[in-house]
């Protein structure tokens, strides 16, 4: 038990820390999207300091588990955690959305260590995700794949193709991550296109569904586990999130979707986060 | 020898292929009948994966597949495989340059009797326009065997461009291609006929016509649309100057439109181009549209007096 408070105080530090890279890089950019990155990043930083079978000195190793991030606007996330992770170095991340920087506006495979898929168009990356886990089982390999996609994204046609014929594969290796945020760019999810009942819908594709807490390490940690253990079915984790979670004054307001903070906003939202207010 | 759809030469190469080649494999969208593929799910099914009605999965899970060192084919309709997964595959299989090939039969006006909706006449000209991408229509039936097969060594994504209707056979099963270069299948030095795909047949009849009438014909045979063979190009215009582009594809954006480039740039040459003239066609016989819509070897006999003249 002292263990597991022990790795859930550790991942929350993780998570915080990730949340400051994530402030600060699209601070320096001047441009990005804070909000999504933030209410994904408990879930990232869980997933990359305790779930994932990857090595930063091999990240093309064949055998290495593989995330997609299908929202691919909330690269910051990514681009942090893999900067902590030792993919490349930290001091890279700031050079996001600059001429040059391998880290783009939107995530490219070919430039970043560690990074799986390029993705930024949404709809997209649950197909790729469905592609890798296929590949993964023909070729007798124990890689798992993790998919990140937001609760917005689920407007596209293409995600629900994706989740019938990963059922149909009986894709056990693959999850997919829904970042229920209840946001997109033009508002709540329920007022631009209803998606409710989520978890019917995936189930009725023929998925596992876990719902947690996107915020709370324990209910994450015991999501990816109950994913592992499926047998013959993939699993979609409907995750519960703020967007903007962490930055008060960028909870649940729309316009922080994709804007970045000016030099009063980031020194405010550090100070929260180094202040430990993020759970 | 009998004539024969491309896309029967497709579904018995890739079978072919495949028993060397382990990495191979084919994804269709509920038309393996049709696009020739069924000897190949019958024969690997373990490699074979049907996505059904949902051409915008197909691209991403070829590329998910590519991305762990498969070299999959995408098997459906030109204007599924070009127009319903364009996106998908311009932003997950180009730009990361994903080893993912786009094999695509009913090309052009050759579903014929299907109607507009199956013909494709824009997707060649689409896919020419994204970085990376190779274009290619192979003439007939060994012509297709050879190009699937340098298609599978060629390192980076492909759209591979067949007929649902029969051609006769033009090659053996011994000639050669490569991707990328022209074949001159007859030398003269009046004018230059430069044709793509299925136009080879009417381009070699309208050459025999002017063969036997004295005049001397340059005929290329560019089954590769990208990346062009601009020195074969150059080489023509400054062997005859005068020369006409043959495509079973809209005049925009195709073979003439490339040909043209070349020629603009190098200041030389006069050009007529043998396409669909920005309008779609209907339903009816393949041949007799080729006729109707001004494609076929009258219409290029036609451009040829008027250049023979200049």
């Amino acid at each position: 038990m002292n263990a597991d408070i022990c790795k859930i105080g550790h991942l929350q530090q993780k998570a915080c820390e990730l949340r400051e890279h994530i402030i600060d890089m699209i601070h320096v950019a001047k441009s990005g999207h804070p909000g999504g990155s933030l209410s994904i990043a408990d879930i990232v930083a869980t997933l990359y300091f305790d779930e994932l079978n990857i090595d930063p000195e091999q990240p093309q190793r064949k055998d290495r588990d593989r995330v997609i991030l299908s929202k691919g606007h909330c690269c910051p996330v990514i681009y942090g955690v893999l900067a902590m992770k030792g993919f490349f170095a930290v001091e890279v991340l700031q050079t996001l959305r600059k001429m040059g920087s391998i880290l783009q506006g939107h995530p490219d495979m070919k430039k970043v260590p560690g990074l799986d898929m390029t993705t930024g168009s949404l709809g997209q990356g649950l197909s790729v995700g469905v592609g890798m886990a296929f590949g993964a089982k023909a070729l007798n390999m124990e890689s798992r794949v993790y998919v990140i996609l937001g609760d917005g994204e689920l407007n596209e046609g293409q995600v629900w193709e994706a989740a019938m014929s990963a059922a149909k594969f009986k894709l056990d290796n693959l999850t997919a991550i829904v970042d229920c945020n209840h946001l997109q760019v033009d508002g709540f999810c329920q007022d631009v296109m209803p998606i409710e009942p989520i978890d019917k819908k995936w189930e009725a594709f023929g998925w596992q569904v876990v719902k947690i807490d996107g915020h709370d390490m324990e209910q994450i940690l015991a999501a990816f586990s109950t994913a592992r253990k499926s047998i013959g079915k993939p699993t979609c984790i409907l995750a519960e999130t703020v967007k903007g979670k962490g930055v008060s004054f960028m909870e649940n307001v729309c316009e922080w979707h994709g804007m970045a903070p000016n030099d009063n906003q980031c020194q405010l939202a550090f100070h929260e986060l180094k202040g430990g207010q993020v759970q | 020898m009998k004539p024969a759809a491309t896309r029967e030469a497709f579904g018995d190469v890739i079978v072919e292929l495949a028993e060397q080649n382990q990495q191979i494999y084919v994804i269709d969208c509920d038309i393996s009948k049709s696009c020739k593929t069924t000897k190949f799910a019958d024969t690997f099914p373990c490699r074979h994966i049907n996505v059904g009605i949902a051409e915008q999965n197909a691209a991403g899970v070829a590329a998910g597949l590519a991305t762990m060192g498969m070299i999959p084919f995408i098997s459906t309709y030109a204007v599924f495989g070009s127009m319903r997964m364009l996106e998908q595959i311009r932003t997950s299989v180009c730009y990361p340059r994903l080893n993912v090939k786009i094999a695509c039969s009913h090309g052009g006006l050759t579903p014929g009797n299907d109607g507009v909706t199956h013909q494709a006449i824009e997707d060649m000209g689409i896919y020419r326009t994204i970085p990376g991408m190779a274009v290619i229509m192979p003439a007939d039936y060994h012509a297709t065997k050879r190009l699937v097969e340098q298609a599978v060594h060629y390192d980076g994504p492909v759209y591979l461009r067949f007929t649902r209707d029969p051609l006769p056979k033009h090659y053996g099963a011994d000639e050669m291609f490569e991707i990328g270069k022209g074949k001159i299948i007859k030398e003269g030095g009046e004018l230059c006929i430069i044709s793509i795909g299925d136009s080879l047949h009417q381009a070699l009849e309208a050459t025999r016509i002017l063969n036997e009438r004295g005049v001397g014909v340059r005929l290329v045979d560019m089954h590769t649309l990208k990346p062009l063979d601009t020195a074969l190009v150059e080489e023509c215009i400054a062997k005859t100057g005068k020369i006409i582009t043959v495509e079973d594809h809209n005049i925009y954006n195709g073979l003439g439109s490339a040909v043209a480039e070349v020629i603009a740039e190098s200041g030389k040459g006069i050009l007529r181009r043998i396409g669909l003239r920005d309008q779609f066609a209907e339903s009816g016989d393949y041949e007799a549209l080729l006729q109707k819509y001004q494609m076929d070897s009258a219409a290029i006999l036609q451009r040829a007096d008027e250049l023979l003249k200049m």
